[in-house]
């Protein structure tokens, strides 16, 4: 259990690890799926094409846009896309990162399918149990079959049960020929796709690895800050509400005690840090914009000494400054206010 | 059990985990009660239809009132829609929010459901057994049509007597589970295209509305939450001066022949404090009402200016 905590904890650690976790969950989901599910060949003429290639193809399509959808830096990467300059330059080299490290994680429950679909061969006997060479393998001048016929008769091949064409060729011959070609393209399949993954990482230092550090830190940078932003939005809407809450109750006793004439009650101690936490925003339409503010305007990243900040200077203005400010250096100095 | 405890942990630490955490357990639910159920086709000629397409339906209805019952969020957006308008006023968006995020994920459990039991087959082969043309298949093909029909009706049942060997059975079962899961896979390819669709492209309309609504759908959410514990520790201080208000009356009547002043303690003034000028049942159920029918402004501006 404590190494399960271990690992549990290191996945949370951050996002990356997070997708991490949950690529591999859904790679041992797909293959777990594939055990599950029932194949059952239609044995018929056009069927079979249509069935053995749609479950070869449709579900790794499903499982690769399911990887998309549960990555939640897919609306994080929309958003980054789509928001306005405002006072923030946006690099295309950092949305380029972020969409090719989700595009990476997606790819591998659906090679995961594939792979295990062709080496398990039911597919591919299915999809191509008409085609099998007769000539070859079975007896082709055995009369009393047409073309129609023959291909009817192929076409059972993966159902054995209802198979009826043993004079034509032995079903098991034509299975054993269909599955061998297909565990040698899954085998193949398999091949190439680790090739792939070894050059494209043994490769890519060699390009652009500057530019990818770069890339790479502004990703998780912006995907830090919008988790804090949130967090602090939390933690104002708590605060919010408890002094809302506060001043309700206070509100009902002065109208009481105005009745009996009793001194209005003190403000408890504990609202005071309630207050603090508002960080100055006490009213929904300054709530509302400081929202709106957030998405059309974001802050530079520029951390000021805090005698010198002002305002953030968004409100009310639709085009960007002269100058963007791309953060050639940072300062030194760390300054929060969350 | 640590393992237990530790996604218990994870899913509580906000109420949108909870509730992806609940939607999450009625999809796993919804699957083991699918495996675990006994499908048993009646293979006469109209019963068939009835039970196929009912087994598909009613469970994913009921899966959905569930989904629904079981959300907290759906009692805060009844109430946020209902209550009067008072001093703060309703906004549109945020209902809107809140019903759309309620109703996504109540719909996870259903098309689950659905989508294994299209997977699996029988319930499609026991509902479409009567209506696949005789002539496509050998078995069925020179016999009379109401002879016809009883025998399609029977092919879900392997056991019986009929079909017990029958390969025209089997071809038509096989036919009809192929587009059982054609149509499975279908339902589920367009799903999550429309999923990653909503997701892609949910920021280039209205981004700042959505921040908007989001944010305050969750301080509705915090403030039902505190305004709970508000009342709870109330209710407590209530009952214990209540109680002590017993106890000190009980013992007045006693000391009425004695001489000892009664005794008052600081405990008293700081609970009284903690009472908040609130302490009868009238009082208690104005502010309760008060609560409901004008809830107070979003704006605490006064605390900070005193």
């Amino acid at each position: 259990m404590d190494k399960f905590r271990m690992i549990f904890q290191f996945l949370q650690s951050n996002q990356e690890s997070f997708m991490n976790g949950i690529c591999g969950i859904m790679a041992l989901a797909s293959a777990q799926m594939y055990s599950a599910f029932d194949f059952n060949c239609p044995c018929l003429p056009h069927y079979n094409l249509a069935y053995g290639l749609g479950i070869l193809l449709v579900p790794p399509f499903i499982l690769f846009l399911l990887g998309f959808v549960l990555n939640n830096n897919v609306s994080m990467l929309a958003e980054e896309w789509r928001r306005p300059r405002g006072h923030r330059g946006k690099d295309p080299a950092v949305l380029r990162y972020m969409f090719c490290s989700m595009a990476q994680r997606a790819m591998i429950a659906p090679v995961v399918w594939v792979s295990v679909t062709l080496l398990d061969g039911k597919c591919i006997t299915c999809a191509f149990c008409t085609s099998v060479p007769v000539e070859t393998l079975g007896n082709i001048s055995h009369p009393g079959f047409s073309q129609g016929e023959m291909k009817r008769v192929l076409a059972r091949i993966p159902c054995k049960e209802i198979y009826d064409g043993q004079e034509l060729i032995a079903n098991e011959v034509a299975v054993r020929y269909l599955r061998c070609i297909s565990q040698a393209l899954g085998w193949c399949f398999v091949l190439l796709m680790t090739t792939l993954a070894f050059l494209v990482r043994s490769l890519r230092p060699c390009f652009t690895q500057a530019i990818f550090l770069k890339s790479r830190y502004w990703s998780h940078y912006i995907d830090i800050e919008r988790k804090l932003f949130d967090e602090t939005c939390a933690e104002h809407a708590r605060s919010f509400a408890r002094v809302c809450i506060q001043q309700f109750f206070e509100g009902m006793s002065t109208d009481l005690a105005a009745i009996r004439c009793h001194s209005p009650r003190k403000t408890p101690a504990d609202a005071g840090e309630a207050v603090e936490k508002l960080l100055g925003i006490t009213d929904q339409s300054t709530m509302n914009s400081a929202l709106k503010s957030w998405h059309r305007c974001k802050p530079p990243l520029h951390l000021q000494h805090p005698a010198l900040h002002s305002s953030n200077g968004c409100a009310g203005e639709e085009h960007p400054p002269a100058h963007s400010p791309v953060p050639r250096r940072e300062m030194a100095a760390y300054y929060s206010r969350v | 059990m640590d393992c237990f405890r530790m996604i218990f942990q994870y899913f509580q630490s906000n109420s949108e985990s909870v509730m992806n955490g609940i939607c999450g357990l009625l999809a796993l639910a919804s699957v083991k009660i699918y495996t675990c159920f006994d499908f048993s086709c009646p293979c006469l000629p109209w019963y068939n239809m009835a039970y196929g397409l009912g087994i598909m339906f009613i469970p994913s209805v009921i899966f959905l009132f569930c989904g629904l019952i079981l959300n907290r969020q759906s009692l805060v957006m009844l109430e946020e829609w209902s209550r009067p308008q008072g001093s703060r006023k309703k906004d549109p968006a945020v209902i809107r929010y809140m019903c759309s995020s309620i109703m996504q994920r109540a719909m996870v459990a259903p098309i689950v459901w659905i989508i294994v039991t299209l997977l699996d087959g029988k319930c499609l082969i026991c509902a479409f057994s009567g209506s696949v043309d005789p002539e496509k298949f050998v078995g069925f093909a020179n016999t009379t049509p109401v002879q016809v029909q009883q025998l399609l009706a029977k092919v879900p049942c392997k056991d019986d007597e009929l079909m017990r060997n029958n390969t025209s059975r089997k071809a038509v079962s096989r036919y009809l589970r192929c587009w059982s899961q054609a149509l499975g896979w279908s339902i589920l390819l367009i799903l999550i295209i429309a999923a990653f669709l909503a997701r892609w492209f949910r920021p280039c309309f209205d981004q700042v509305t959505l921040l908007q609504a989001h944010h305050w759908s969750n301080y509705i959410d915090i403030e039902q939450k505190i305004f709970e514990e508000t009342c709870c520790e109330h209710s407590r201080q209530f009952a214990h001066k209540c109680i002590l208000h017993f106890f000190e009356s009980m013992r007045e009547e006693i000391k009425l022949h004695s001489f000892r002043l009664p005794r008052e303690g600081e405990g008293a003034e700081r609970e009284e404090d903690l009472l908040r000028g609130i302490a009868n049942q009238d009082q208690v159920n104005k502010l309760l009402k008060m609560w409901y029918y004008e809830k107070p402004p979003l704006n605490v501006s006064q605390v900070t200016h005193r």
